[in-house]
């Protein structure tokens, strides 16, 4: 089963990927804009800085999604010995760690006209803040050390340690008194607060958002594998 | 119509900041992306035409070098 994660083998896809998954991308990503800014209505509460909702949201579920695999990929360069587990998790990160910002950034701006302020120290915002600084460590760890078996249990064991973060975000709105609204939507069951018509371009962002992590993590797989090749002909 | 939609109630500049923080992360993040992949595509092909005609053999021999090389060929 390993066998399939060379990289030898990954590269004949992960090469000709990037072209269309663009594509796709600028198709939904425009579908998901129309439907977020012109059709779909606004809340007779929060009138249309709902709007908000559809970068927002996508953002912080794909953020957190990302630091989840990167998490899992690091058990699974440790139990398997497998190095290509690391090079896929060391892909994935910098699109996390802008999804994040993102997060934080829309959230912010979201926050002055419902809540009246552009920051508070609650336990969802403060706790995607410190989600922020386990990327960054594990982006900086990368690039600060040379030697390769060092970096993958360096950035493996922040990976694995940040993940630790990943359901006090989740449950944070539940388990303290936050400023930041519950969950409208509850993936495991039926249950959700929001109406089908705003619930639609949410789905729609939410797909544009994972394509586009999808092109930047194929992209940069592409790079570090390009890079491991380079050091391989300075061996011949 | 395209008055509502630019002043969304009063929240327009609340709603198209965020929107326009949002697109413009991606842009520079994937044209960022894009030039650090030319960058070590080109250091590849660089290298592998400093290669002696027996070890561009051997290095030509794996299918990743040779696609890697005509990925090269299309920047």
């Amino acid at each position: 089963m390993y066998k399939s994660f060379e990289p030898n083998k990954i590269f004949l896809i992960t090469s000709k990927a990037p072209k269309y998954v663009l594509f796709l991308f600028i198709v939904v990503l425009t579908i998901g804009l129309t439907e977020a800014l012109v059709l779909s209505p606004e809340d007779y509460k929060q009138s249309d800085t709902v709007r908000i909702m559809y970068v927002h949201v996508p953002a912080a579920w794909i953020t957190l999604g990302i630091f989840s695999s990167l998490a899992m990929l690091s058990v699974g360069s440790f139990i398997f010995k497998n190095k290509n587990f690391a090079l896929i998790a060391k892909s994935l990160a910098p699109s996390g760690l802008v999804f994040n910002i993102i997060a934080l950034v829309t959230g912010s701006i979201w926050g002055k006209p419902t809540w009246g302020t552009w920051w508070a120290w609650d336990a969802r915002i403060t706790s995607m803040l410190i989600l922020a600084l386990f990327y960054g460590m594990y982006i900086l760890a990368w690039s600060i050390y040379e030697d390769r078996e060092k970096v993958i249990k360096i950035t493996s064991l922040i990976a694995i340690l940040g993940a630790v973060n990943v359901p006090i975000i989740k449950f944070s709105v539940d388990w303290w008194n936050t400023l930041h609204q519950p969950a409208s939507i509850d993936i495991l069951s039926t249950n959700t607060a929001i109406d089908v018509s705003m619930l639609i371009p949410l789905g729609i962002m939410t797909v544009a958002f994972a394509l586009f992590s999808l092109l930047i993590f194929l992209m940069k797989y592409n790079t570090e594998l390009i890079k491991v090749k380079n050091k391989g002909l300075d061996r011949l | 119509m395209i008055n509502e939609i630019i002043s969304m109630n009063g929240y327009g500049a609340y709603v198209w900041s965020a929107f326009s923080f949002t697109l413009s992360s991606f842009t520079i993040l994937y044209f960022v992306t894009k030039l650090q992949l030319s960058k070590e595509q080109k250091r590849f092909a660089s290298k592998f035409g400093s290669l002696n005609f027996e070890k561009a053999r051997v290095a030509r021999s794996q299918n990743i070098n040779r696609e890697i090389l005509s990925n090269t060929s299309n920047i």
